[in-house]
């Protein structure tokens, strides 16, 4: 049961957003791994020989390991979250890979993702996409009962879809523009669908498309590499429903301070 | 505390791709009118002349129908460039290894990836045609104000303009396949049954146009038609 | 030490309402003046932090992860209860109490679990507003499941994510706080220690994970809603980060530790494969309801390819001991049953430190009974799961089990009003000692965790403020530096060891699981527990001598994080085992070899109807037998009485 395999691996170090980074081979620690192991396991048994060698370990992000808090993700041989589909780093296995395989494996790469150090970056910019409207404002408490509007089960199945997406940010480092539109399209869409999202929906829809081009970064030119390293398989579809919803938005909306005064009549 | 205000639309990526699709969709609308159009040329020289002189006979809507067009490429083309721009400096590093990462056709991907080139390479063209069919203003090839058919013909005669004008619209075929179905998702115009039929058509419009436009010049060059002109 | 658990008394269906009523608020010009410090950001810190900042409080929230949506919230699959009766199938407030109560084997307090049932009904209406994608029926109406052997179909769900979906409800809700100024959440930040001057908690010490920085944070009221421990076990269904750090340094400062041997262990997890495993995987129970689970008779056929063993020679040991729950048995037993054959020599998969620790759980006859299409569309995404992580078909061969730590119920002691015995400390969701007794109900950790930061700390939070005013501290304060420079000194320790050292943190980290798993894991008898509080201080001080570490304490140094983690573990992990020595009886996940009728808990409810609630007395790592106190609280039972649990 316990094939082990020995790769060529050469992993980006980086110490800094300011540093330039560089590849360094590792090949000499990462003999006999398990096929079983996942492929975060892989990079631990290195980290331990490294640090056992007095090197400073590889830094990458991860946390559940099950492929659903979405902080894991590298670039595996010019694949986000390595080859398999459907799969987060995590739940990636070495059994993916054959003995003596060469492996390059660097951080996810756009602006608006500064490195932190090697293969971990800095994604607070979709944290800030989310803050501009990625939300249904609801005080604690004041919420009518969950029954009284009815969701036909399609609507709610559709907007589960969107809403399984793990941020993990793939999309973006598939992306050959580093756009964020399968992310930021899958969160307006989930929040869109549904009856309780549409009072704000124009205004969400336009903050978080603003907020987008603030983060710098790039827009979608329908490569559609998005969806193909997306782990949940989120659909390029979001993205045109986003787009529609921008621009109907773009049309019909007026922020509250306008539409106070004049004779109350705020569509035109 | 974050500022969340809107942008106006054209200062978004997706505004601007916006616009990049509705003027791609009136310059689609152009070239398969032109091909269609310029299908009349195996009908012989009454008949494509009598076009011609019938589009000239209503000087406004040619002049309107040209400036729209004339304003649609240039902002086409510079949307476009300017959402390329912005890509290049969101993502300013390539990975080691240049992997496929979906699995799309040769023909797909190439077409996707080449949209920057096929644009610019298509414009030259576009110039360079325009030079010659509508102004003759090109020198060493022959014009004749009104003679539509003996224009075109003695212009494809000349294998180097012929080949080029091929080549051009082979390239524009590429552009028109990524486009034609890209400008459906751009704005917003998707639904599974729709998809279903637009798709398709955008494929066939594409084939169409492409098909003409390489045929024509391939007529003229091999003598299938014209060759009275030789 | 007196504990007064401060619960209302009276009729139990208005304690909470009463107590609502006669709660101190604070006047709504005043509540800015107040600042609130929320550590977690999972289901109970995303939503007491955003609801107390609705309030008008100024907050600041922290996370260790790079943002507040990894809380580990986010891997729950199940589903969350409430008791909407929705189904009109006879569910009421008052039966998800008793359940709970019974549930729990008797070792929670009435009142708190009471109100847990009682806003459980909020917390629906609360997610649904906030856009959570509950199931739905045909009609629009939400989809209900029964769950955890639970008589009533009271469980919400969203697919197999339904932790994804509420902890992106309550995160989305923060979100909007932060938009609005209202909350300042500073992620990758740690909290490292906790301040505490003249009895009153003031504030936290943070380490910022990625310059190093140790920063303080002043507040007048400081809530943990951290999550639980289970990583002491090292391999655990927990994230990697989870760590006990945040209450254990709150326990270090006076804050009384309860119930720490109360740990969950759930049957179905994926099985280890190898030494270098980081994690278990957990997959749903709801296998249980088709999978047959089996494993050799004989030794010599554990090795064997399953399909070649004939069906007299299978043990099919739930069915044949439990004839009338079989493979339905409930978590804990189903658990030690597993453990019991693969200690016995019989377990199947690999074998790992001479022991083959897993079972088959087999759908072959489910799968000709029903087809392989039923199958596929009832568990599909748990058999892709699985073939993912295992590399194996359970489609044609039966799948490996095993069972992992998944919950605990143990955590920091707090009164009806979630205040530690410190005031101005609060600990929400599974961080705190829990409304769950010795055992908690599936889909009912997500329910505690919501109900905590929605719908209680709104309110306990404001009467305390009322009362104590404005903390005066200052950062120049005595505590403040004195704390500052401990917590600094520890972490320097650490590096300075860490560069002569020669084993790694994880190598300790694995050693520490180990003991802790073999002696105060699914079953634990007094020799073993006495064996392992032996073992673990030694293990300790080689880490204090031994252990590894490179790089710096001034940027993103993972191993750092670690060590200081596992620093704590070690010291937790023997409270634990203590614990579960102290506690003469079995009750829940308790379960002691020598207190048991036929596999079964026997609980001894005369001596053991308490929280034990664990001072610290010690002071560093040196700390030896007798540093610890024992405290209780004793429980009384005036609605649900009190029951032997049978399955036979
Ligand atoms: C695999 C799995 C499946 C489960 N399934 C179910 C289910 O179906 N139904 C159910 O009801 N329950 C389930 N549970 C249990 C339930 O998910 C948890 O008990 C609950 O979500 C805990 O929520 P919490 O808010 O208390 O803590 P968590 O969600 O764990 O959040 C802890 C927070 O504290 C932060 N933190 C921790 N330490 C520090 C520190 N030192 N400094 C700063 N920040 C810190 C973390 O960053 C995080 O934000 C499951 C648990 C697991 C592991
Ligand atoms: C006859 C002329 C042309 C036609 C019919 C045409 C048509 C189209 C269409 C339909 C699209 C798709 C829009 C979308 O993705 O939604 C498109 C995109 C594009 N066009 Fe053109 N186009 C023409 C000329 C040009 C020219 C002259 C350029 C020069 C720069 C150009 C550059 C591009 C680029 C770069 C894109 C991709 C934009 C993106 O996806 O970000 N095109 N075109
Ligand atoms: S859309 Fe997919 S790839 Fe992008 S962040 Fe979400 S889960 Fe990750
Ligand atoms: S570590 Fe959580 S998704 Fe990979």
């Amino acid at each position: 049961m316990a094939e082990t395999i020995d790769l060529k691996l050469h992993v980006w170090r980086q110490n800094g957003p300011k540093d330039a980074g560089r590849f360094e081979d590792y090949s000499q620690y990462a003999r006999g791994i398990s096929t079983h192991a996942s492929f975060l396991e892989f990079l631990d048994v290195v980290n331990e020989r490294l640090v056992l060698d007095n090197k400073e370990p590889i830094m990458f992000d991860h946390d559940c390991r099950e492929g659903i808090c979405g902080m894991c993700g590298m670039v595996v041989n010019g694949e986000p979250h390595g080859p398999q589909k459907a799969t987060t780093t995590c739940q990636l296995h070495m059994r993916s890979f054959r003995s003596g395989e060469e492996l390059w494996v660097e951080p996810w790469r756009a602006s608006a993702f500064p490195v932190i150090r090697d293969l971990s970056v800095d994604r607070g910019a979709f944290e800030r996409i989310i803050q501009a409207g990625g939300y249904i404002t609801a005080r604690s408490g004041a919420a009518p009962d969950a029954n009284a509007i009815p969701i036909a089960k399609s609507l709610a199945d559709e907007a589960m879809d969107a809403a399984t997406c793990i941020g993990c940010g793939a999309c973006v480092a598939a992306c050959p523009n580093a756009s964020a539109s399968l992310f930021m399209s899958a969160k307006i869409g989930h929040l869109n669908s549904l009856p309780q999202g549409q009072a704000e929906r124009d205004k969400r829809t336009l903050a978080m498309v603003a907020q987008h081009e603030k983060e710098g970064f790039g827009s979608c030119s329908n490569h559609y590499l998005c969806e193909a390293a997306c782990p949940k398989e989120i659909s390029i579809r979001w993205i045109a429903r986003m787009n529609r919803d921008l621009l109907s938005a773009a049309i019909s909306y007026k922020p509250a301070e306008q539409r106070a005064g004049g004779d109350g009549l705020s569509w035109v | 505390m974050l500022k969340a205000e809107p942008l106006p639309l054209l200062a978004t990526g997706a505004g601007k791709k916006a616009a990049v699709a509705v003027t791609g969709t009136i310059l689609y609308g152009f070239v398969f009118a032109h091909a269609v159009g310029n299908l009349q040329v195996f009908l012989g020289p009454e008949t494509i002349n009598a076009y011609g002189a019938m589009l000239h006979s209503m000087p406004k809507a040619l002049w309107g129908a040209r400036l729209v067009l004339l304003g649609s490429v240039v902002t086409h083309a510079a949307l476009a460039m300017n959402i390329y721009a912005g890509a290049k400096a969101a993502r300013p590093t390539r990975y080691k290894v240049n992997a496929p990462i979906a699995e799309q056709s040769i023909l797909q991907r190439y077409a996707r990836q080449t949209m920057i080139l096929s644009g610019p390479i298509v414009m030259a063209y576009l110039i360079f045609h325009l030079a010659h069919l509508t102004a003759g203003a090109v020198p060493g090839l022959p014009f004749k104000e009104g003679d539509v058919y003996g224009n075109l013909v003695r212009g494809f005669q000349n294998p180097a303009v012929a080949v080029s004008y091929i080549v051009a619209n082979l390239l524009l075929g590429l552009h028109l396949f990524h486009g034609g179905v890209a400008l459906f998702q751009t704005l917003g115009l998707r639904h599974p049954q729709w998809d279903a039929r637009t798709r398709p058509i955008a494929f066939l419009v594409t084939a169409v146009v492409t098909f003409t436009n390489v045929i024509i010049p391939t007529a003229i060059l091999t003598g299938l038609i014209g060759s009275e002109l030789r | 030490m007196e504990l007064r658990s401060n619960a209302p008394t009276g009729p139990i269906e208005t304690r909470w309402d009463r107590h609502r009523a006669e709660i101190k608020l604070v006047n709504p010009a005043n509540k800015r003046k107040y600042e609130v410090i929320m550590v977690g950001t999972g289901l109970a810190g995303a939503a007491g932090a955003a609801s107390l900042a609705d309030l008008g409080y100024k907050v600041k929230a922290f996370c260790y992860q790079d943002s507040a949506r990894r809380a580990h919230s986010i891997a729950a699959q199940g589903g969350i209860n409430a008791a909407k009766n929705y189904q009109g199938d006879g569910d009421s407030i008052y039966r998800l109490f008793y359940d709970t109560v019974k549930g729990g084997d008797f070792r929670a307090r009435e009142s708190n679990v009471y109100r847990l049932a009682q806003v459980s009904v909020d917390i629906i209406d609360q997610c649904v507003a906030l856009g959570v994608p509950f199931a739905r029926e045909y009609g629009g109406l939400l989809a209900n499941r029964s769950f955890g052997g639970a008589q009533v179909s009271r469980t919400f769900y969203a697919r197999g994510q339904t932790g994804q979906q509420l902890l992106l409800g309550a995160y989305s809700h923060l979100a909007r706080t932060v938009a609005e100024g209202k909350v300042d959440l500073r992620t990758r930040c740690e909290m490292v220690d906790l301040i505490v001057e003249d009895g009153r908690a003031r504030g936290i010490v943070t380490r910022d994970l990625v310059t190093g920085k140790f920063e303080v944070h002043l507040a007048d009221a400081v809530i943990l809603g951290t999550g639980g421990y289970g990583n002491v076990f090292y391999l655990s269904t927990n994230a990697k980060g989870c760590n006990a750090t945040a209450a254990w340094r709150a326990h270090r400062r006076g804050a009384l530790f309860a119930n720490p041997c109360f740990t969950q262990i759930h049957p179905t997890c994926i099985p280890q494969a190898g030494e270098y495993q980081s994690k278990l995987t957990l997959m749903s129970e709801s296998l249980r309801n088709d999978g047959r689970v089996w494993v050799p008779r004989k030794r010599e056929d554990c090795t064997r390819d399953p399909s070649s063993i004939a069906e007299k020679d299978r043990f099919y040991y739930l069915e044949e001991k439990y004839p009338a729950f079989g493979n339905l048995m409930p978590r804990d037993i189903a658990s030690r049953q597993a453990k019991f054959v693969c200690d016995q020599g019989l377990g199947v998969g690999p074998e790992i430190n001479g022991v083959r620790r897993g079972v088959y759980l087999d759908f072959a006859d489910a799968i000709k009974r029903d087809g392989k299409k039923a199958i596929a569309e009832r568990y599909g995404n748990l058999f892709d799961m699985y073939q993912r992580i295992t590399g194996e078909d359970p489609y044609s061969v039966p799948m490996r089990i095993y069972p992992a730590t998944h919950y605990t119920m143990g955590g920091l002691w707090v009164d009806y009003n979630l205040m530690s015995n410190i005031p101005g400390l609060f600990v929400a969701g599974e961080a705190n000692f829990s409304d769950h007794g010795a055992n908690r109900l599936g889909a009912s950790a997500l329910m505690q965790g919501l109900a905590d930061g929605f719908f209680v700390l709104p309110y306990v939070i404001g009467h305390y403020l009322a009362q104590a005013g404005k903390s005066k501290t200052t950062e120049s304060s005595a505590a403040v530096t004195a704390t500052l420079q401990e917590t600094q000194g520890r972490f320097r320790k650490l590096m300075d060891i860490g560069q002569k050292g020669s084993r790694t943190v994880d190598d300790f980290h694995r050693k520490l699981g180990g003991i802790i798993w073999d002696n105060c894991g699914m079953a634990r008898d007094p020799k073993n527990l006495r064996k392992a509080i032996e073992q673990i201080p030694q293990l300790r001080d080689e880490f204090y001598s031994t252990v590894k570490l490179t790089g710096s304490g001034e940027s993103l140094n993972r191993d750092l994080e670690k060590a200081g983690r596992v620093a704590d573990f070690f010291e937790l992990g023997e409270l634990m085992c203590r614990d579960a020595l102290e506690r003469d009886e079995s009750c829940g996940c308790h379960f002691r070899e020598d207190h048991q009728a036929d596999g079964e808990c026997v609980r001894d409810d005369d001596r053991y109807a308490h929280v034990a609630a664990w001072e610290w007395r010690g002071n560093g790592p040196e700390a030896r037998d007798g540093n610890y106190v024992r405290h209780q609280e004793q429980l009384s039972f005036e609605y649900v009485k009190m029951a032997q649990r049978s399955y036979k």
